[in-house]
């Protein structure tokens, strides 16, 4: 496994000339090929990549300023379209298809000197929580073969821990960059609702998907966090980023009020990750931290409430997929109602089939107000109970996910038990607040600590979050 | 517990233009059957007075202002990824 420094300090280096970015490059694509068995990347973009760095290396070399991430290597998920590689979502039916522009977050990164190496496994079209839904391959956890990475941006936070880049961009709509943070022990940040535009990304749940990125500590987050935040007239969800840089990460823990959520602490916790948390919380108790227990009625409801949400925009957003202007497109059908069925038939993956379908029920008349609209109410209860909870309280934390990554097969034969792992992640989307996932010291498979704090707090919350990181 | 029958899975096929093998078609009955059930959960609950939410940052209709922006998109490029063109456009199978 490669160890990268911080990002700050490789920008430094390439900043001054000490680092050169076409070495970052190759040591990136090097680490990619040597980590080839864990499935993490789907494409390289060694060409691209290599052009970049050598102008990144050029204009140091003339004494310009190459951008707060110059010559930073990086992985982006491959629902993000990126040129240089195709892009896929994981899918057959997105197979070959070359992206005409690159996603908004993309260009920001770039234009801040940060070079995208590589395209990242995911659960097809982000649809899973193990990455054992791409319709490729299965990606494996770096710190046990036997485990899965968690999903669906498995190959991102694989490809984090394995060193095949300093930080990689994930997408998050019940929880897909913090789960695999946590089954992978890396850094996941899934920002406010809005925060980080999405053109140019593979949508999914719309009224829920964020952008994010899996790192190596939250400064890192921070900082990349900072490259891409902000409205984008592309995407008109976004939101005005904070005036106050995101990494500031300046704040005085003691005093700060942290409700421990009751409802992520009680029955289907592994007693491994419920006394992880509890002793984290013991240590944390001595920088002055107060915690109190809390309880959000509706947490358990927000699952189900997801699950009716999140199928229904993805019938809707899925329908794009026809067979006619891009993608896959069967070659036998002969008109084009044959065209459309067939070529979403033998495009989609059953996770794909199975999720418009459940939208397609929940959206249909005499259905609509049974399930879409009591999900919909359901959202407004747990909006509610955290603004109450976080007239109290500057931070919720709970654990991000009840196991430690569980092994590859396990749940992939019963749809609604994998639904079942984003039990503690589902809340922060429904109601649009900001959460990371951060590591805790542990000496067996990895377990995430997930806080969340109120929406556009994402400021306080990266500072708060780098603090807890290294007092534990 | 929403059970359904295979005339309603074929029917949910029929209107997200899915095609499913006889398997499929069992398969999906159960699993679609046992995730329903458990979002089911919801429909026991009073929720009378409670308005929906479908947007979460409170914004409202978002408009741009009402000019041409040119996105630097190049015609010849945006169709080779339709499976099928003639004289820079996307060409369909019949319709009838």
């Amino acid at each position: 496994m490669v160890n990268w420094d911080p990002i700050e300090k490789i920008v430094a280096g390439v900043s001054s000339g000490e680092l050169k970015a076409m070495d970052l490059v190759e040591r990136a694509l090097k680490a990619i090929d040597s980590g080839r068995e864990f499935n993490a990347i789907i494409a390289k973009i060694d060409d691209r990549a290599r052009r970049r760095a050598n102008n990144i290396d050029k204009e140091v070399s003339k004494g310009k300023y190459a951008g707060r991430l110059a010559g930073v290597p990086f992985i982006a998920k491959d629902n993000f379209l990126v040129i240089g590689a195709e892009t896929t979502a994981g899918s057959n039916i997105l197979r070959g298809f070359n992206a005409p522009y690159q996603a908004t977050a993309i260009e920001k990164l770039e234009s801040e000197g940060a070079i995208c190496v590589a395209k990242a496994n995911l659960d097809a079209f982000a649809h899973g929580s193990s990455t054992e839904n791409s319709d490729f391959m299965i990606t494996k956890n770096p710190h046990d073969k036997t485990k899965v990475p968690g999903g669906s941006s498995g190959g991102s936070a694989a490809s984090v821990v394995l060193g095949m880049a300093p930080f990689a961009l994930g997408t998050d709509t019940g929880g897909s960059i913090r789960l695999p943070a946590s089954f992978t022990g890396s850094v996941g940040y899934k920002p406010t609702y809005g925060l980080v535009s999405r053109s140019g990304v593979v949508a999914m749940a719309s009224s829920t998907d964020v952008i994010g990125p899996i790192t190596n500590s939250v400064e890192d987050a921070a900082l990349v966090l900072e490259c891409m935040a902000g409205r984008d007239n592309l995407d008109g969800t976004t939101i005005d980023r904070s005036k106050k840089q995101y990494t500031d990460l300046s704040i005085d823990l003691n005093g700060k009020k942290v409700g421990v959520v009751s409802e992520y602490m009680g029955t289907g916790v592994e007693p491994d990750v419920k006394n992880a948390i509890l002793s984290s919380i013991e240590k944390l108790k001595k920088t002055g931290v107060k915690f109190q227990e809390v309880s959000l009625p509706s947490l358990p409801l927000a699952l189900a409430s997801y699950y009716i949400i999140m199928p229904a925009e993805v019938s809707s957003n899925l329908s794009r997929y026809d067979g006619q202007r891009y993608g896959f497109s069967h070659p036998k059908a002969k008109n084009l109602e044959d065209s459309y069925n067939w070529s979403r038939s033998e495009g989609f993956g059953r996770e794909a089939k199975r999720r418009i379908m459940i939208g397609t029920y929940v959206l249909s008349s005499g259905y609509y107000d049974d399930y879409y609209k009591k999900a919909q109410k359901v959202r407004t209860k747990l909006i509610n109970e955290f603004s109450e909870a976080f007239n109290s309280f500057d931070f919720l934390i709970g654990p991000t996910a009840p196991t430690t990554a569980f092994p590859i097969g396990h749940k992939a034969a019963d749809p609604l038990e994998m639904y079942l792992a984003d039990i503690m992640t589902v809340a922060a989307n429904l109601t649009g607040i900001p959460s990371i996932s951060i590591p805790l010291p542990v000496s067996g498979l990895p377990i995430g600590m997930q806080i969340m704090t109120k929406q556009k707090n994402d400021v306080q919350l990266l500072a708060f979050a780098s603090k807890v990181e290294k007092e534990l | 517990m929403a059970k359904l029958s295979k005339e309603d899975v074929l029917k949910l096929a029929r209107l997200a233009k899915l095609h499913l093998s006889d398997d499929e078609v069992e398969e999906f009955r159960k699993e679609i059957s046992s995730i329903l059930g458990y979002v089911e959960q919801l429909r026991e609950i009073n929720l009378e007075n409670v308005k929906p939410t479908y947007q979460v940052t409170g914004l409202t209709n978002v408009m741009r202002s009402d000019d041409i922006i040119n996105y630097g998109q190049n015609q010849i490029e945006l169709l080779k990824n339709a499976p099928q063109s003639e004289s820079g456009q996307i060409k369909v199978r019949k319709i009838l």
